[in-house]
């Protein structure tokens, strides 16, 4: 018998995830993969693009890990950066979270967006990060993606935007709600002006994100096993009063039911985006 | 309760009620009791003006989700005249969740859309209640750009809980279908007016929602969630809703403060179901009113003023909170 046999017995037994289990792994050394169990060292994990090497599980990435993965030399120029929220309906415990999410995520909201080169193409890029706000759309991540699209209308440059959302943001009130209506607009402009924009939908991509710009690209793209839909799961079974299949509102039930142009694993996905650059560049060379 | 007055509008029940007696009395006895039944009635003006001059958020929703408040349908048939309703939208069925179709307004041909609820059971449920599936928008996308090529106005009337959540709308593409009418509806060259008549439910009243004006109903909601949604994520307690309902903001006044909708369409006392036809007629008044200055425009400036409408909508700062 071989070493490695040994060891794959083993996981047979500890595939279930218990929250002790979770405690047992030293925070920040190793991870254990939430669908398969296996532990791998973090640095591993994130030289093989937060995939486990074991299952395929795709890890979430955070938004400055996303960029580094895709733009070339890790190179990316933000674009309204220092945009933050307020708090205009005065919301209970939102500047709280507001600033626990900055704290403990580095980061000033829950998109960035910019610019950058893949595989030589200029591009605009905006990236979500659900940890913070669960990546919710209010009026901040609205206007930077609305302006990102602008500066792709002004520039002539495609689009790239990483979606990785809970839905609209329910302490900005409606004002979230138009964030979708003002994020649509400038896809409209983007559209009206003949240029490429491509959605890459991760996981999860809901609610009001899922039904706004995440869905309106020339080509959208999605991570296996990517949770996306409009309603959330538990709505849904309440209304129908029936339990759900395992794989509704994956990435891959997307594609089967034709709500998607392809699912494409992390790591052939620059190879994808750089491709799908490479169709649009024809004949509009830029210098 | 009785006459469908709502728990809130239990001491103005009474009192008419009272009234009522009182004036029934005096005929059968023939006593002379003018004085009194003025007096009551004085009370009652009072009362009134007391409950619905200071209606909460809450009892806003209630007024908006009332059995009789009037429909889409009724708007339709008492503003517009020659209604002739279209179906289906080409691809997989026809929703009677969402109506639409051509009309008249003061002779001009518009086309005109909305959610409609129903009216009596049978009608509610065949009409999902207004919670519109996939092919509901895709057919007010197919009478939008319909109204679009030949130059129509489109008038939206929005009223619904939202987008249904169900298997089949998940498989058939509910999000899409919402996104794609956001984004095709910010281009259209014809001028779009909404109005939020009842209750405006997330992004299944937005995807009919993209207009150069957004009128709203004086007790009309409109809201990122459900009140009940909102107090279930907060405070893990539907029955909190009225809390959320204030928190969230979504009255009339709440969306005209925060430069979301640009005019609130007054309501007869105690709401729209009290008198549908004095509704239609304020409606209509309102419509005609912003309507003029959009006819003025070229299809140019109304692609871009609705653009600009949603692009100034928001709040945001560069100075971080400590």
């Amino acid at each position: 018998m071989l070493l490695k046999d040994l060891f794959r017995k083993q996981r047979k037994y500890a595939t279930i995830p218990s929250p002790e289990a979770k405690k047992e792994i030293p925070e920040g050394i190793m991870q254990k993969c939430p669908r398969c169990g296996t532990i791998m060292i973090t640095k591993e994990l994130e030289k093989n693009l937060k995939v486990c090497k074991s299952c395929g599980y795709h890890y979430s990435m955070t938004a400055p890990e996303r960029i580094r993965s895709i733009v070339d030399e890790g190179r990316f120029f933000e674009y309204d950066e220092d945009m933050v929220s307020e708090d205009p309906l005065g919301f209970p415990e939102y500047k709280k979270k507001i600033k626990a999410d900055m704290d403990k995520s580095g980061l000033k909201e829950a998109v960035i967006t910019g610019e950058g080169t893949i595989g030589g193409y200029p591009t605009v890029i905006g990236v979500m990060d659900s940890r913070f706000r669960m990546g919710s759309m209010g009026s901040v991540v609205g206007e930077k993606i609305a302006r990102a699209a602008g500066r792709a209308v002004d520039k002539q440059y495609p689009f790239i935007l990483f979606s990785a959302s809970g839905g609209a943001r329910m302490q900005e009130g409606v004002l979230s709600l138009m964030q979708m209506a003002k994020t649509s607009a400038a896809l409209e402009k983007m559209h009206r002006n003949g240029l490429l924009f491509v959605s890459v939908l991760t996981n999860p991509t809901t609610g009001g994100v899922s039904a706004s710009f995440s869905s309106l690209g020339d080509i959208n793209l999605a991570e296996p096993g990517a949770l996306i839909g409009f309603a959330g799961r538990r709505v849904i079974e309440q209304t129908v009063r029936q339990k759900l299949p395992d794989d509704f509102q994956t990435a891959e039930f997307l594609l089967k039911h034709g709500q998607l142009d392809r699912v494409v694993p992390r790591h052939e996905l620059r190879d994808t985006l750089i491709k799908i650059l490479e169709f649009h560049a024809y004949g509009r060379e830029t210098q | 309760m009785k006459n469908g007055y709502l728990p809130f509008e239990k001491p103005l029940a009474e009192l008419r009620d009272k009234i009522t007696e009182l004036k029934k009395f005096t005929q059968e006895k023939s006593i002379d009791m003018s004085d009194e039944i003025a007096t009551l009635e004085a009370k009652a003006a009072r009362l009134e003006e007391e409950i619905y001059g200071n209606l909460t958020a809450w009892q806003k929703v209630q007024i908006a989700r009332h059995a009789s408040r009037p429909t889409t349908l009724h708007y339709i048939r008492t503003i517009f005249t020659d209604f002739m309703e279209l179906h289906g939208d080409r691809l997989y069925g026809d929703d009677p969740a969402i109506v639409g179709g051509i009309a008249k307004l003061d002779g001009r041909p518009v086309t005109v859309i909305g959610h409609e609820r129903g009216t009596d059971t049978k009608d509610k449920i065949a009409r999902n209640f207004g919670l519109p599936h996939p092919e509901g928008y895709r057919k007010a996308l197919r009478l939008m750009q319909q109204a679009d090529k030949f130059g129509r106005p489109i008038i939206c009337f929005i009223d619904t809980q939202g987008a249904h959540p169900g298997v089949e709308a998940e498989e058939r593409g509910q999000s899409e279908a919402i996104a794609r009418n956001l984004r095709e509806m910010a281009g259209f060259k014809v001028p779009i007016i909404c109005i939020v008549t009842g209750e405006g439910g997330s992004g299944g009243a937005l995807a009919i929602g993209v207009g150069n004006r957004l009128l709203m109903l004086e007790h009309a909601y409109y809201s990122v969630i459900s009140p009940e949604g909102a107090a279930a994520i907060l405070w893990r307690d539907a029955g909190k809703a009225q809390e959320a309902a204030e928190a969230l903001k979504i009255t009339s006044a709440d969306l005209k403060a925060l430069g979301v909708v640009d005019q609130v369409i007054p309501e007869p006392k105690g709401g729209a179901h009290r008198d549908p036809m004095q509704q239609s007629a304020y409606i209509k008044e309102a419509i005609l009113e912003n309507l003029q200055p959009l006819l003025n425009m070229t299809p140019e400036e109304l692609v871009e003023d609705r653009h600009r409408k949603f692009a100034e909508i928001g709040r945001y700062t560069t100075i971080v909170p400590t």
